[in-house]
């Protein structure tokens, strides 16, 4: 039966020929994935059915990366409650303090996700593993603690939407604007409960970093997993990443799908999504003069070191405009030493950054840059929903890295034609 | 959950893509106890939900209720909270596994939402599915559940599920 990437590889974890869209399978998982906020859950249900051990310690990865580092008491406990637990199941990829990062592009980083893998995580944006051809998506965290007991989870197996990206991508247009306008044209319920297959020419060039932020999103328009297929640029990069083994995996040509979508990317300028949804997404050009008070740098959508080095590009030798702050957060360890090291702190100190360290921190409004009421903010991260920065009568605004930069050295909302 | 419960209410009605941020704003995830995260249910939708709400009511909403992250603290607090069910037209995918996994009743009826209005008085047979509208007295039925989700509903959540295996 011909079977699509994910059909493919959800069929091998679940040990059979074939699976079709809307039936149900227990599939094995490479990889449990929790953070700071979910795991508690996850471990409470975990001894609340009298489980013992870990179903493998090498699988089951911890990440305390949301309110690091530890914003108050509170969020301190909850850490000391997964270390410990961690510890006493002998956890091998438990990441905290000075070895954290932000999940989604300290797994990678890391090597644990490799094309072929089936990752759940108990954070919906673990469907950015997609950009390496792996199956994952974003689960509670019952569904954690099941897969940490059994090294299973249950499905339904999605139907998949093809997206071709077709044309020649206009300047300063990258994955970040793709993705936005992609969520803008479907909805964010767009792809509900369906897989988001990306492909075309123009994904055939993308490279990864870029393909990491577009699978990242796959959740904003309501989809279960985004995925690419494996390339070159993929197996580059897991060779240099990782020593487990990709399995390789693509879409049969006469593959069913739900529904196919063709988008022209020339049509496609720099784009922002205004508040409340990640679906409000317009050109910069044509949303007028919105000023703003904050911009955010960082995320597992785009804080990774060529996100920086094109924000770096924008912002040299330009002073951001006094009424912004511009919050730099490098994603992990890894990205932060490369900005020192490239000389790129020096750049946004310069041109008036606040460097923090790898936390999701403001994204989610933890800490680390919350938002008065009335205030707006330009951010690169996933989502805008209502207070999602702070204050319930805040806003945010999504964009790509290049968009933020202009925008902070302008104080309202622009793109980097406009600094000229 | 009893699998032949009725249960009464009335309806706090809401619009499309109520996401989990709005149900439970991640100001509140530094801690995972039900009763302080019940305290703060639905608080940037509504401020005044918890004061609205008894126990026993229902909400009811458009489309995509409960997108945005995968925080089981968002069914969790409606749950505790006392909401009975949530009904609503769609719901996202990662809150509807989390309500079946943790025994939050939730119900996707178009033909209810349309007809509902705030402050209804509802009756719902989860068993069946039925939703009787005692003020306007209309009866709409709810989706019915793949077999595999009512086994795991009937049995209290996934991991008593997984338990029972």
């Amino acid at each position: 039966m011909p079977q699509t990437i994910s059909e493919k590889i959800l069929a091998a974890h679940a040990g059979v020929k074939s699976v079709k869209a809307g039936e149900f399978i227990e599939p094995k998982v490479d990889i449990a994935l929790g953070n700071d906020v979910t795991t508690p859950l996850a471990i409470k249900e975990f001894r609340k059915v009298g489980a013992k051990k870990v179903f493998d310690r090498s699988k089951v990865v911890f990440v305390m990366d949301h309110f690091t580092p530890n914003k108050d008491i509170n969020s301190a406990e909850q850490v000391k409650f997964i270390r410990e637990f961690a510890k006493e199941q002998k956890i091998i990829n438990y990441f905290e303090g000075t070895n954290v990062g932000v999940e989604h592009a300290l797994l990678p980083e890391k090597g644990l996700v490799v094309p072929g893998d089936l990752v759940i995580g108990a954070d919906s944006h673990t469907c950015t593993y997609g950009a390496l051809s792996a199956f994952s998506t974003g689960v509670g965290s019952t569904d954690l603690a099941a897969a940490m007991i059994t090294g299973k989870l249950w499905m339904k197996v999605p139907s998949t939407i093809k997206f071709i990206y077709t044309g020649k991508l206009n300047k300063w247009v990258s994955g970040k604007d793709l993705i936005l306008h992609t969520i803008g044209k479907i909805g964010v319920d767009g792809a509900l409960y369906q897989s988001m297959e990306f492909v075309g020419p123009v994904i055939d060039k993308l490279p990864m970093h870029e393909r990491f932020t577009m699978a990242n999103m796959a959740i904003e328009a309501g989809g279960k997993n985004g995925i690419f297929h494996p390339d070159k640029f993929t197996l580059e990069y897991a060779k240099k990443r990782s020593k487990k083994k990709p399995r390789l995996y693509a879409s049969d040509a006469d593959a069913k799908y739900a529904d196919v979508i063709e988008i022209d990317c020339s049509k496609i300028k720099p784009q922002v999504s205004l508040p409340f949804l990640p679906s409000n997404s317009k050109a910069v050009g044509e949303v007028g003069r919105i000023e703003i008070d904050q911009v955010v740098i960082g995320s597992c959508t785009n804080g990774r070191i060529e996100d920086f080095r094109l924000a770096a590009k924008i912002l040299k030798g330009k002073k951001i405009n006094s009424r912004v702050r511009l919050l730099i957060i490098p994603a992990t360890p890894e990205v932060y030493k490369q900005i020192l090291d490239e000389g790129l702190i020096s750049i946004f100190l310069a041109a008036g950054g606040i460097i923090s360290p790898p936390t999701c921190g403001p994204c989610l409004g933890g800490h680390m840059g919350i938002l008065a009421s009335g205030e707006r903010c330009v951010a690169t991260t996933n989502r805008n929903f209502v207070g999602r920065m702070g204050h319930v009568k805040s806003e945010v605004y999504l964009a790509s890295p290049v968009v933020a930069a202009a925008s902070a050295i302008k104080g309202y909302v622009a793109e980097p034609e406009q600094l000229k | 959950m009893k699998d032949n419960l009725i249960l009464k209410g009335k309806a706090h009605k809401y619009g499309s893509n109520i996401n989990t941020d709005e149900i439970i704003p991640a100001r509140y995830l530094n801690t995972s106890d039900p009763a302080e995260l019940a305290k703060h249910c639905m608080e940037d939708l509504d401020q005044d939900f918890m004061k609205k709400a008894k126990p026993g009511d229902f909400i009811v909403a458009e489309t995509n209720f409960g997108c945005g992250s995968s925080r089981e603290h968002a069914p969790i607090s409606i749950k505790v909270a006392g909401i009975s069910a949530v009904i609503a037209k769609s719901f996202a995918r990662i809150f509807f596994r989390n309500s079946i996994n943790i025994g939050l009743p939730i119900l996707e009826s178009e033909e209810a939402v349309n007809a509902i209005k705030a402050g209804d008085e509802l009756e719902v047979n989860l068993a069946s599915g039925v939703i009787k509208n005692i003020t306007r007295s209309e009866v709409y039925q709810a989706q019915a559940f793949p077999q595999f989700m009512q086994d795991i509903i009937k049995k209290g959540g996934l991991l008593e599920y997984i338990k029972s295996r």
